[in-house]
């Protein structure tokens, strides 16, 4: 059998949506070759109704098993099972922690290749070449895959998601589980620390980095924000380190914007960042570095102190506004 | 306890990098340096060791790469490892993720850890996948993007960032952590650690030295191919503003904001 096999990551009974990216962008690719999508999906919390809800998404078959849920060498478990007794002959991934952690796994367990921060497929030859860019999206790399199975991990929000009223078979399949994969125990899932603040919501964001110093430094970004009308959003090393809630956390594993306007202060633009907002329509950046990488990516950039600039700028745009 | 840190060396952040279109490989001819996310692996060995909680034997520096990247151990031991052990080989000269992972697992069997640790991503590209190669050939538990680490008897605590939220992860050692660059603050190493670096032990190890089967490594061993490079697409580059008069750039800043209707 040949297909392409996909993870479908879950939380409170919710799919990650860059998961339903990968399902739908698995089922486009596998009507190209003329092949079929399925889907896994693990946890101790599944039921054959979750499970079902990915056929509306392109996969026409999904398999479930229990096993703990947000770790990732369990899935690697059950997924290089179904691999092995079907012979799918790729397996996709959406952006984010698992599907780093599970499609390295996967490939290193069945003697794979894997491409990771994939922001296209195509179809070449009957087989599948990823895009994957390289040093700071400089260069783009076209990969192909010697032997199978070919992993495949997209950058986060690469793959968009296409709903298409279809239905999937649903299958509960039973994988005993590697003696290692049981040794990581989940003691909490899903902490949030912090409020809540909507920023995929919002269009125009203020987002903070390491520049602003320390945590009372976001005072000047979430004036400017107020003064604009939008809301604040951070960058994960400020998140990490405190100053600010995980709720506004862009990137990586953080949360990914498309607002009107970004205004970045004090962000270098980190790749993991650059992949949570670079959909922005504007992009304004302000950094004391000439040489931070956002400015390779901002419409406008300007080159100074923050300090100095941002309650200036939060003034004349008060009095804009006012006026 | 025996923690080996997987380190790695990158062209220097502040150099730019190049595809060497004859090979389709990194030009890794400029500047090196240490990559900044294994300062953070070394940093927490080193505090897992002062933390007292568990008696921490050795701390073992590991690479794979060519003669130069002996330098990045140097610095691995300046910054507090007790030895290193470097794996270099022709063989290996090419290796894709997988292979590469295969390759420095096969050298930390030869070291027996207890807790393999690694920055969770290198300056180069390779984004958060080796250490759950090196696990899946090891056979040992592993969790990536933690940001904190508490040794709690036989087992580690670990926090990590997931999509949804903070997760709280118990994990049997022995095992293989990739650490964020939030976990900790990395010290500076003294000039006396510098200056004694050269001098504590570098074991050489080739493929051989290690059992290394050299089909599964090198360009040859690899199981993905670089079909193509291209340039990527066309973006019109930005307007740059140097601050130089602050009320100036400020108007500046607005009157393009108001053009664009950002101020309605």
């Amino acid at each position: 059998m040949s297909g392409i096999l996909t993870y479908a990551l879950h939380y409170e009974g919710e799919f990650n949506k860059n998961s339903l990216g990968a399902v739908s962008e698995a089922a486009k690719l596998a009507k190209e070759l003329g092949q079929e999508a399925h889907a896994v999906v693990v946890g101790d919390d599944v039921t054959d109704e979750l499970a079902g809800k990915l056929g509306n998404y392109g996969a026409s078959k999904v398999y479930y098993a229990s096993a703990p849920v947000g770790i990732a060498q369990p899935v690697v478990d059950v997924m290089a099972k179904l691999i092995q007794d079907n012979g799918y002959s790729y397996a996709l991934f959406g952006g984010g922690l698992l599907g780093f952690e599970i499609g390295a796994g996967l490939a290193a367990r069945l003697g794979g290749g894997v491409t990771m921060e994939v922001t296209q497929v195509k179809v070449q030859d009957g087989k599948l070449v990823a895009e994957r860019p390289i040093l700071q999206d400089s260069a783009i790399v076209d990969v192909d895959y010697v032997g199978e199975p070919g992993v495949i991990i997209g950058r986060l929000n690469a793959f968009e998601i296409a709903e298409n009223g279809g239905s999937a078979d649903v299958e509960k399949v039973d994988v005993e589980l590697s003696d290692f994969s049981t040794k990581c125990t989940m003691v909490q899932r899903g902490e949030q620390r912090g409020a809540d603040v909507n920023i995929e919501d919002a269009e125009l964001l203020v987002g903070g980095g390491r520049g602003l110093g320390k945590a009372e430094g976001f005072k000047i970004a979430e004036d400017l924000a107020e003064a604009l009308g939008g809301a604040v959003a951070a960058t994960r090393a400020v998140v990490d380190a405190g100053w600010y809630p995980y709720a506004a956390q862009i990137g990586q594993t953080g949360k990914t914007v498309a607002p009107k306007l970004y205004l970045a202060v004090g962000i270098s633009g980190a790749i993991q960042h650059k992949v949570g907002m670079q959909n922005s329509e504007n992009i304004v950046a302000i950094n004391k570095d000439p040489n931070a990488p956002i400015f390779e990516f901002s419409d406008l950039g300007i080159v100074g102190d923050l300090n100095k600039i941002v309650p200036k700028l939060t003034e004349a745009i008060k009095a804009k506004k006012g006026g | 306890m025996k923690i080996c840190v997987l380190v790695k060396e990158v062209p220097d952040a502040a150099v730019e990098k190049r595809m060497d279109p004859n090979t389709g490989r990194l030009d890794r001819s400029g500047e090196k340096n240490l990559n900044p996310f294994d300062t953070h692996a070394i940093e927490a060995a080193m505090q897992i060791r002062e933390g007292g909680a568990v008696d921490v034997d050795e701390i073992v520096a590991v690479t794979m790469g060519p003669e130069s990247a002996v330098r990045a151990l140097h610095k691995a031991v300046s910054l507090g490892a007790d030895r290193s052990v470097h794996l270099t080989d022709e063989s290996l000269a090419g290796s894709d993720v997988v292979a590469t992972g295969y390759a420095l697992a096969q050298a930390l069997k030869a070291e027996n850890p207890d807790l393999v640790l690694l920055g969770q991503q290198s300056d180069d590209g390779e984004c958060y996948t080796i250490g759950a190669v090196v696990a899946d050939h090891l056979r040992m538990p592993s969790l990536t993007q933690v940001i904190k680490i508490d040794v709690n008897g036989e087992s580690l605590r670990c926090e990590r960032q997931a999509e949804y939220g903070y997760d709280t992860v118990d994990v049997a050692l022995p095992a293989v952590i990739s650490v964020g660059d939030a976990i900790n603050e990395p010290r500076y190493p003294s000039l006396k650690a510098i200056m004694g670096a050269k001098k504590k032990p570098l074991d050489t190890k080739s493929a051989g030295d290690v059992e290394i089967d050299t089909s599964r490594v090198g360009q040859d061993g690899s199981k993905t191919a670089v079909l193509a490079i291209n340039p990527p697409p066309e973006k019109q580059a930005g307007e740059i503003i140097e601050d130089e008069d602050t009320d100036e750039t400020v108007q500046k800043i607005v009157a393009w904001l108001d053009e664009r209707k950002l101020l309605a």
